[in-house]
Formats: C-alpha cells, structure tokens, sequence
C-alpha cells in the first residue's frame, strides 16, 4: 500500500489553496472604526491571540466585522473569511453560521448539510469556509479553526476576553 | 558545514537506540524521528522493566506495614532515593525530597520557605528565560506576602550575562531562581558565578534543573546552590516524580508543605509535631513506582558513558544548526556559546504550529508554540517558535530527516 499518498492528501485538504491565500493575505486584518464592541481570543496551548471588533447598527445589521492578532495559517485563514462572510448580515445569524462551521470541522456536518442548515444568503459564504473542514483529520487544529469565531461572539455578547479552553 | 560532525568513537547510538522500544515505531507510516526531548524523554527498556516487575512482583504501600512486601518495597523507594543523592552529589539521603514533579517542587519551596523567610519588600530575581512553572509560584507568592520579583534580561543570541545579575541582586535580594538551562534557547546559565553573587548579598538560589540535568553531570555542592529541582520524566524516568534537593537546614527551617500520613511524628488533637525531613514534604502515599523508576533512569544512565553522550549531543546541536542555516527563511532563535542541545527557530511564512502539523506527516516530532516561557516570546518579539531538541538516542540521519520534513513543509505552506 502506498503509504504517502493519503497523507499528502491530509495535508494538501488542510491547507489548501485559498486558506493559505486568506492566511498569508487576510482581508479585514484592520479595526473596525467606531465599532461597537470588541474582543480577544486567547489559545493558552499556542500563545495564538486574535482580536476581533464589530460595528452593529441600531437595527442589529455587522456593518462591519475585523481582526488583529497572531495566529497560524489556520486561525488568520478562518478569521479572514468570518469577517467576509458576515459583514452586512444581521448579527443574529453569526451563532448559526459558527455552529455550521464548528460543525464542519469536527466533521459532524458535510458542506451541504452546513449550507442547509444556515439561511440562503450565507451559501456562498458556507462554499469557503468548508475549505477549513480540513482540519477535522487534525483534532488538535480545530481549535485553531475556531478561536476568532469564539472571539466574535464573546465581542456580539459584549464580553471582552475568550479562550479556546473553556 | 565548518564544523566536524563526528561523534565520539565510544559512544554507540545504534546500542542507546536499542533500548528505547518506542523508537523503532512509525508514525503516519514514516520512521519515528522524536525531537521533543525537552518536553519529555522516551523510556528506555530497563525503566520499563522496572516499573513493571515493581507492580507484578514488589508492590505494596511504604513505610507502614510490617510485612515483606512493603518492606521491599520501602527499601527499593528509599534506595531510589539514595541513586538520586549519588546521581547529583548530595552531602545527605534527607536533603532529597520525592514531589510529582519539578512544578510542585517550586510550589512547594515558595509556599513554605517563601511565605516564613520573605515579606513584604523583599525581592527574588528571576531571568526573562524562566519556563512559567519558575514564574508563577513566585508570583503566588508575592500575592501572599508583598515581595518583588526583579527580572534579569536575556541577550539578542539567549546569552545573559553576569553584569545583569550584579546588577539585579542587591540587598534586599532574598532568592535568586532561575534555569540551569533554558527550555526555549538551551542556554546554561552561568549558575555557578550567580550563585556566587546571591550569596555575597546574602540570598538564596534555586536552580530549575528540568533542562540542566539531562545534558549534563550535575555537582549540587559544585554549583553552589541551596535549591535544585528536576523532573523525572525528562531525565528517560516515567511522570509523576520530581525532586527537590535542598540544604538540609533549609529543609528543617521550612515548614510542611501539605498534611497527611507520613510527614508526622506524633498526631494529637491538640498539636502534632512533624517528620524530619525529607518525609515532612512526602505527606501521604508518594509515587512509589515512579520513584523506583526514576531510580532506573538513574542506573541507566549511570551504565552509559556520559561525558560521550554530552560530546554526542553536542554534534548534533552543531549539526542542526549548520543544517538549519542553510534552508532559506529560518531564523534560529538561541545561539549563545556552549548551549545545550536545544534548537527554536521560526521559518519566514510558516507559523509554528504549520510547521509542526506538517512536520508530524513526516513522522519528524517538533514542540510547537510558546513553550510555557510567554515572557521570552514577548521579548523575542515572536508569540511561538518551532523546538527540536536532541536526546542521548537521537541521530544525525534525524537531523536530516527534520531538514528534509522543513523543505517539504516549505512546498506545502509557502
């Protein structure tokens, strides 16, 4: 049996095009200007820290979503397409599309079942971030994966500080 | 390569490899290439052996019962004991203490000697190399007691020098604790020189010795300090067994650290009066086993030539380093002269943790992240580097496998 073969292919499933593109060149790696509320995620195993700001409007719309912080091709890659994805959406949808994703990467749901389970509007969005589904050959990387959603939605709860640990 | 890569003639790898099982195992189908020693050493047959006949032929509580089997088993606790004393040149049997390992040693000296000898003012200095397990109890304890915590800088190379803690030690210096050798950077401290200038101030010094003792002999009367502490499982012993080795009268100046069986003398309701040490620090039934295997550890290493195994070591220190040089993008982190076989790096565009994720596909075991020193991060201006470090069975075929597993990472993240 060819032994190589099906680790390449771990690996080329982790890191795949576009989340080494999102990693090297993530979008929104910024602050939000007179944003609304604000959060650090902490991952206490690497050091890793993202912090994520949000600007919702008075009618509960992220006009605006972005990070900062260090982190590994994973987490950036994952923080880059959460804040594309979610920018111009009702803040209400961000625990759903996060159960989605956290879902993908623990491998509970494939991509179509996590694009039925999020509204039709976010399908596009589920098309990308099922590249971070990878990860779910990788236990110990989901955390990775989802640390900036954690972060998200600490800040939309108006709390300050999250960690993948809790 | 400018340097000789040899290793001495005496010094038989292939036969240290032989007695580590777990070493000819693969993972993901890929030759183990173990390079976490620094984080925990692989076991060799003989600890393994130990531990088993142990529990299938000489296990029973210790100190208590009158009948065989805890005698033998007491004896072979207590002559554990004695290969440590032997193994670090102790003066006494008493001054070596059995905890679970070299955190709780630390614990155990600033919740005891730290809270009766130091108050509030009162300052311990510490280095900015310090592994969190030699942070954080002294900043327990400066909670308790209002004590300061002074911290000596590291140099751009890991070096630290000698001027830095003549500066940082003055008279209200109570303790000096800091690495023998630094986790991150594999720098040896020069223990010795600052162990001269705690106690010209009138100070104590405590050496963590996780990193120290596995690369080299280790002379506690030598060295010059009052407290040495190691772990067992980083020494080729199992977990769950540290030491503590301190000057008696320290010892007997401190008080206990926990209450139980075993660290008393007589119990009344009124007032109990302890053990002499070490058992007033062993309250309750101690890891026996563990104990017994660090005791095999010991004679394991005690059968090698270790002077060879160090000059082995080195070679491969050298090795990686010439090799690591010569891939494009890294940048090695800890150079300073006469380092123990401890390498961090970081690769341009390639996080830690990548590395390590594509790395282990090679079946090539590197330590990843922080390496519980936060503080050096900070310093060094990363938040995580990549660590391989070199054990007595580690090769230079290894070495090559890590530079191969780097480049191949190189085609898979950049």
């Amino acid at each position: 049996m060819n032994q190589s073969a099906p680790l390449n292919d771990d690996l080329r499933s982790l890191y795949q095009e576009i989340i080494l593109d999102h990693g090297k060149s993530p979008r929104n790696f910024r602050v939000v200007e007179h944003a609304s509320c604000k959060a650090q995620g902490n991952n206490p195993m690497c050091g890793d820290r993202v912090t994520v700001t949000a600007r919702v409007s008075p009618a509960g719309v992220l006009e605006d979503v972005a990070f900062e912080g260090k982190g590994c091709a994973i987490s950036i890659a994952s923080a880059s397409m959460m804040s594309e994805a979610l920018a111009g959406q009702p803040a209400a949808v961000a625990q759903q599309l996060f159960a989605a994703v956290h879902d993908l990467c623990t491998g509970k749901l494939d991509a179509d079942q996590a694009k039925a389970a999020v509204p039709p509007v976010l399908g596009d969005s589920i098309d990308k971030l099922a590249s971070l589904s990878g990860v779910r050959q990788f236990p110990v990387r989901v955390k990775c994966a989802t640390l900036p959603w954690h972060a998200l939605i600490s800040c939309l709860d108006g709390k300050t500080q999250t960690t993948t640990e809790k | 390569m400018n340097k000789p890569l040899t290793t001495p003639s005496s010094y038989d790898v292939t036969k240290v490899r032989a007695d580590f099982p777990i070493l000819a195992r693969e993972v993901h189908g890929k030759p183990l290439v173990y390079l976490d020693s620094a984080a925990s050493a692989q076991k060799p047959q003989q600890v393994i052996d130990a531990i088993t006949r142990v529990y299938s032929h000489e296990y029973a509580n210790v100190h208590r019962g009158a009948y065989y089997l805890s005698e033998t088993a007491t004896a072979a606790y207590e002559a554990a004991r004695e290969k440590v004393r032997g193994f670090i040149n102790a003066a006494h049997v008493s001054e070596v203490v059995f905890t679970k390992g070299a955190t709780e040693a630390i614990n155990l000296v600033a919740a005891t000697w730290g809270r009766k000898f130091l108050k509030e003012g009162d300052e311990i200095v510490l280095t900015t190399v310090e592994h969190h397990s030699n942070i954080v109890p002294w900043q327990l304890l400066r909670e308790a007691v209002g004590c300061v915590l002074t911290v000596v800088p590291v140099a751009a190379d890991g070096s630290i020098d000698i001027a830095e803690f003549a500066k940082a030690i003055g008279p209200k210096t109570k303790l000096v604790a800091v690495a023998h050798v630094s986790n991150v950077l594999g720098t040896v401290l020069p223990v010795r020189d600052i162990a001269d200038l705690a106690h010209a101030a009138g100070a104590k010094i405590l050496l963590d010795g996780c990193q120290g003792i596995v690369h080299a002999h280790v002379d506690v009367q030598d060295l010059g300090c009052d407290f040495y502490v190691f772990s067992g499982h980083k020494l080729y012993g199992p977990t769950g067994i540290g030491v503590l080795w301190a000057r008696q009268e320290l010892l007997e100046a401190m008080p206990p650290y926990q209450g139980g069986g075993d660290m008393i003398d007589t119990v009344t309701f009124a007032k109990t009066t302890w053990a002499p040490p070490p058992a007033k620090f062993e309250a309750g039934t101690p890891p026996i086993v563990q104990a017994i295997g660090l005791g095999a550890a010991i004679d394991y290493l005690n059968s090698l030539d270790r002077v060879a195994a160090a000059k082995h070591e080195t070679a491969l220190l050298r090795y990686a380093m010439s090799s690591l040089q010569q891939v494009p993008g890294i940048r090695l982190i800890g150079t300073a002269p006469g380092k123990a076989a401890v390498q961090s790096f970081v690769m341009d565009g390639a996080h830690p943790h990548d590395l390590a994720t594509v790395l282990d596909r090679s079946g090539v075991c590197v330590r990843a992240g922080h390496h519980c020193a936060q503080p050096l991060m900070d310093v060094l201006g990363v938040t995580a580097t990549t660590r391989a470090s070199f054990g007595i069975y580690n090769t230079m075929a290894e070495v090559d496998a890590l530079i191969a597993a780097l480049r191949r990472a190189q085609e898979v993240l950049l």
